[in-house]
């Protein structure tokens, strides 16, 4: 029969040698390897006193963009959810009203968001489906939680701080002040 | 009299033989598929429509069998009545492609391109259009027409801005209502659908120019922004109408209806009854019967499985029937235990707030019910 593999060797079923029937030198051999860690730099991180830096393309926890005025991005075109491999994302939209113009940029706009984060995998393709540049994914990711209700992150979880009203927040959401 | 001959055409190196009077784009619809061009104005249901966007534009390398030397330029297929031997190219001829991908930049010239609020997204054939035969970006640079806004009543939502001017509304309310009531007001770059001196469309049957519009010029106003069509649900479903025929399609949610529309073919056209009439649908039906106690639900509809509306895989007999509960028949009786209910954490779909119901779209002061 020809092998499937190139790499198959046959099992050596020689008798052992008297060195190796005992076992002391192959015991010693990989105690030296265990007992070499000891000397080693420790890998562990210790969280949450101390974390590691996410990397600058990590999917986390998303959050609904405001522009630089401070109103909402999002005008529920439902591009995200279509595109939601886990159906986690659900919203409703409205017309703005007059004297709403500073709240939200265009005509309609998400009167309610929901992104039920048990569901969400975090791929990102809400963020790449997004045509108003409204949700990225960020570098945090979802605080555990006891009960499931935490999970489902509506508008007021998700929107980034006001620009004008609190400017630090904002920035900081932004990423804006990570060089200084 | 003799029985008329039937003529002979070649589309795309595709032959068959019809009736003499045919057009080229009928004759192209007949085989179907990607060989019929598309048609933003003409609609074959509303006469006299066609000719004016010049997306269906053809090449006929060989006039007839007559006279077999090519007409010099791309001509409308739409208007164009198939001649004995004609030969047309319209995918095979990369002349017809180009000029479609520039009649699409026309189209799109004064577009706003505002899709993501537009709610004709998805079904919209201007979207398709673009799509399969448009390019990439745009050249130009220019400030994009605006109009005055022109309120249409309390059921026609009129976008202007995103009008293509294709005359098939004023079409459908010549040929389907008693009286016309709008038109095309101005020339040229100014061109607007409009009524003269702020008039509310109110004919029984003018609620089918949402229907013909081709993009989202007009919309439904009791569907304004309540949801994107690709969420709902398409069920077949009539009613005894005394003015219609009451052959509908359902958009449903749940058991909510969101929106009544006429049943559209794969051309997007109003389908032909069984005597060859279109199914228009009235304004009661179409605005009015907002409960799904008010209709017969036939099944679900079926959509092209390339459309963005088949994401939904509403297919087979989901949303038309309920599925048997096993549960507490295996397990004695026991009722399964609930971990949520969404309805109590979440703030979307709440019961309470019935957006279907809503008059208009819905406005901030519609979601305070049951906040308090």
């Amino acid at each position: 029969m020809q092998a499937l593999t190139n790499r198959s060797r046959a099992v050596s079923r020689k008798p052992l040698t008297f060195m190796e029937s005992l076992y002391l030198p192959a015991i010693l051999k990989g105690m030296l390897i265990t007992f070499s860690h000891i000397f080693k730099k420790n890998p562990t991180v210790r969280y949450p006193e101390e974390k590691r830096p996410f990397s600058p393309v990590f999917r986390g926890l998303h959050v609904l963009n405001r522009d630089e005025e401070g109103r909402e991005n999002c005008t529920a075109c439902g591009l995200c959810a279509v595109a939601c491999p886990a159906e986690a994302i659900t919203m409703e939209g409205a017309e703005r009203m007059e004297g709403e113009e500073h709240l939200y940029r265009e005509e309609k706009y998400a009167a309610k968001y929901e992104i039920n984060m048990l569901r969400c995998i975090f791929c990102g393709l809400c963020e790449e489906a997004c045509p108003k540049d409204a949700i990225y994914l960020s570098e945090t990711f979802a605080p555990a939680n006891f009960t499931r209700k935490g999970f489902i992150y509506g508008k007021e979880e998700l929107l980034i701080p006001h620009p004008i009203e609190e400017p630090e927040a904002f920035a900081k959401a932004k990423g804006l002040n990570k060089e200084a | 009299m003799s029985e008329q001959p039937l003529l002979t055409v070649t589309i795309d190196n595709i032959t068959l033989q019809v009736p003499a009077g045919t057009t080229i784009l009928q004759a192209a619809r007949k085989i179907g598929g990607e060989v019929a061009p598309p048609a933003m104005c003409y609609y074959s249901k509303l006469k006299e429509s066609g000719g004016k966007c010049r997306t269906c534009l053809v090449e006929v390398s060989k006039g007839s069998e007559k006279d077999p030397r090519p007409l010099p330029k791309l001509v409308a297929s739409c208007r164009t009545t198939v001649m004995d031997g004609m030969e047309v190219k319209n995918i095979t001829s990369p002349r017809v492609l180009d000029a479609r991908a520039g009649v699409v930049e026309f189209l799109l010239i004064n577009h706003p391109l505002d899709c993501p609020i537009c709610d004709q997204a998805g079904e919209c054939h201007l979207q398709d259009l673009s799509y399969e035969h448009g390019k990439e970006g745009t050249r130009y640079e220019f400030q994009r027409r605006t109009f005055k806004k022109h309120d249409l009543g309390p059921y026609i939502q009129l976008h202007m801005t995103r009008c293509i001017l294709c005359y098939r509304c004023v079409y459908t309310a010549d040929q389907l209502t008693a009286r016309r009531e709008h038109g095309v007001l101005d020339r040229g770059d100014h061109a607007e659908i409009a009524t003269h001196i702020e008039k509310s469309l109110e004919n029984n049957f003018i609620g089918n120019v949402i229907d013909v519009c081709p993009v989202g010029a007009l919309t439904d106003k009791t569907f304004r922004f309540k949801n994107r069509v690709w969420f709902l649900k398409p069920l077949n479903a009539h009613r005894d109408c005394p003015d219609c025929c009451g052959k509908v399609t359902l958009w449903n949610r749940g058991d909510e209806v969101y929106r009544v529309t006429a049943r559209k073919d794969e051309w997007g056209e109003v389908e032909s009854l069984e005597d060859g009439s279109a199914a228009w649908i009235c304004n009661t039906c179409r605005f009015d019967k907002k409960k799904t106690s008010d209709w017969v639900i036939e099944g679900p509809r079926d959509i092209n499985r390339h459309s963005v509306i088949s994401q939904g895989h509403y297919a087979g007999k989901i949303g038309t029937t309920t599925p048997t509960e096993i549960f507490t028949a295996v397990h004695d009786g026991r009722q399964p235990k609930l971990l949520m209910d969404i309805h109590s954490v979440s703030e979307v779909n709440r019961p309470e707030i019935e957006l279907s119901r809503i008059a208009g779209p819905s406005h901030s002061n519609d979601f305070q019910k049951g906040n308090e």
